[in-house]
């Protein structure tokens, strides 16, 4: 059976352009990063890894990265259950503004969050009478990494349990089932693998925001300089094998993301075969 | 008569538990983590004239970064649409060794923090960089220019089209490419007329979410871009200047600018996929 573009000649010629450009593009930059890290050997690499500051800042965006997921995680489920199972008046809106944070600039987001919660803002000003002090501190950088990230769950769960339909946790309320045991038992191994994937991608971005959390963090060393703004710092002082030594560590986080999504998708569509 | 009794009662009966839980942290979050900050904007340009608003979002250096950043974003969205096409395309049609690998590297823009492919990219098309050096000798100055920008902006944003294009192009049937060429249509012309048809509202979606990100894309940009007032500063580093020199005010009001073009083009990218999945329901319904 032929379909359009089989001719050998002209599936060989776009095969070799989208090879070409996907190397050229997306590939090289990749093997550059890690290139870069190692150029002055292993030894270098390690001392910019182990190096006091790097360590701080590692900690740090783990320390938020590890507060985000488990948020992002109940909104995510709750918002997805909440507009897949039941039918009310402004379901649309609420999964329009779910995407508010992905039209959002990153520089946006942490600025309208610096104007509420700094010095001059309305809420900032009250804490301030408290002696709490939110921005400039890793409890502004938290709010603006969940910020960012907060879709990802949710964009993962909706469409695939709006596929699935709720029949099977009708039959088991039916049954008599308690609705956390139902969630538990019956939802739960539905979503799993999607679950993990939004966790992923939520991690990924709250590992690697840079844009939001500039604008909030202060960036002090050792304090509150996440992973992306010490590599920053570290290229505009020109120690640039410093900035790739933490550069790679977030690849290497990247290229587990990307094994992780291409692996639930293997197992997706072998399931679907035996299905 | 069982519908009527139903309707008769007081509300239809939900069967699923939870309404109130799911609805109750759904909203609290949507109110506290995405409007309540926006109140904090609205405060601070509320303090404004309508003068001065006007005045500080016409300010010459801050309409050149306008300029610089739709451009760049117009261009990258441009290539984005064609070399995303061509890469949904060889995914979906063709085999060959080394698609899976080539499958999972699309995502590699959206898996790579922006800040790490900033300096990757600014140290790539640098004049002593792997690419710079190629490219320099011939003319082409690529980092520290609207060049670079644009290209920042098209590594980012690439996956939106290549993903939105991918699963449309899986769907389509095998006889939409048969009755065309079986009808004596040549490659280019089948593709032109058939197929391009088909995938085009796909292809506009993918598009304009990658202008949108682009519009909005800052780390990835400002280490390649050299940022010089008037001509490669973008807009979203208009923002981080005034707000280092405390100009709270300025900052505002140039984000306001930048969240309200944004929103309004995610709006009418929804409006426009809601109206194509309307008319391919009602195709096939």
């Amino acid at each position: 059976m032929q379909r359009i573009g089989d001719a050998p000649r002209v599936r060989r010629l776009l095969v070799f352009l989208a090879l070409a450009f996907s190397a050229l593009f997306l590939l090289l930059p990749l093997v550059a990063i890690f290139a870069q890290a190692f150029t002055q050997g292993v030894g270098v690499f390690w001392a910019n890894v182990s190096n006091e500051y790097t360590v701080a800042a590692i900690g740090l965006t783990l320390f938020i990265a590890l507060l985000t997921i488990p948020v992002c995680l109940v909104f995510g489920v709750a918002l997805a259950w909440l507009v897949t199972r039941f039918n009310f008046p402004g379901r649309r809106i609420l999964q329009t503004l779910i995407d508010i944070p992905f039209a959002v600039s990153p520089v946006v987001a942490g600025l309208i969050y610096l104007l509420l919660y700094g010095r001059t803002g309305w809420l900032g000003s009250w804490l301030d009478g408290y002696d709490i002090q939110l921005m400039f501190a890793w409890p502004g950088i938290l709010m603006v990494t969940i910020f960012v990230t907060c879709p990802f769950v949710a964009r993962e769960l909706i469409p695939l349990m709006q596929a699935q339909g709720s029949r099977e946790e009708e039959a088991a309320v039916t049954l008599g089932a308690p609705g956390w045991t139902v969630f538990r038992r019956v939802t739960l191994p539905n979503i799993r693998w999607a679950l993990l994937y939004g966790v992923i991608l939520t991690n990924a971005r709250a590992v690697g925001e840079f844009g939001a959390v500039s604008v909030v963090s202060g960036a002090i060393r050792g304090q509150t300089n996440t992973l992306p703004l010490h590599l920053e710092q570290l290229y505009q002082d020109y120690n640039t094998v410093g900035a790739f030594a933490s550069a790679s560590l977030l690849a290497f986080i990247a290229l587990l993301t990307l094994v992780a999504k291409a692996s639930l998708e293997w197992r997706a569509a072998r399931r679907e075969v035996h299905a | 008569m069982i519908t009527l009794a139903t309707r008769a009662g007081s509300a239809p009966k939900r069967v699923l538990p939870g309404f109130g839980l799911s609805l109750g942290i759904s909203l609290m979050f949507i109110s506290l983590v995405l409007l309540l900050p926006l109140t904090g904007l609205f405060g601070q340009l509320a303090g404004l004239s309508l003068a001065e608003y006007w005045a500080i979002i016409t300010e010459g250096r801050v309409v050149a970064s306008y300029t610089v950043t739709i451009g760049a974003a117009a261009v990258a969205a441009l290539v984005n649409g064609a070399f995303g096409l061509l890469l949904a395309w060889v995914l979906v049609r063709y085999e060959f060794p080394g698609k899976r690998l080539l499958d999972a590297l699309m995502d590699l823009p959206f898996a790579l923090p922006t800040a790490v492919a900033g300096i990757t990219l600014a140290t790539l098309y640098s004049s002593n960089g792997w690419m710079g050096r190629l490219l320099e000798p011939l003319g082409f100055q690529v980092a520290y220019t609207w060049v670079g920008i644009a290209l920042a902006m098209a590594f980012t944003s690439i996956p939106f089209v290549v993903r939105t294009v991918q699963p449309v192009l899986e769907d389509l049937p095998h006889e939409v490419d048969e009755a065309a060429l079986t009808l004596g249509a040549s490659d280019g012309t089948a593709f032109r007329r058939v197929i391009l048809p088909h995938l085009w509202p796909a292809l506009v979606t993918g598009t304009g979410l990658a202008f949108v990100r682009s519009l909005g894309e800052f780390g990835a940009i400002i280490f390649i871009a050299g940022n010089m007032p008037y001509e490669t500063e973008i807009t979203a580093l208009m923002i981080f200047v005034k707000l280092q020199e405390y100009d709270y005010a300025g900052a505002s009001a140039i984000a306001s600018v930048v969240l309200f073009v944004s929103l309004a083009l995610l709006l009418v990218i929804n409006i426009w996929q809601g109206r194509f999945i309307k008319r391919l329901h009602g195709g096939a319904g």
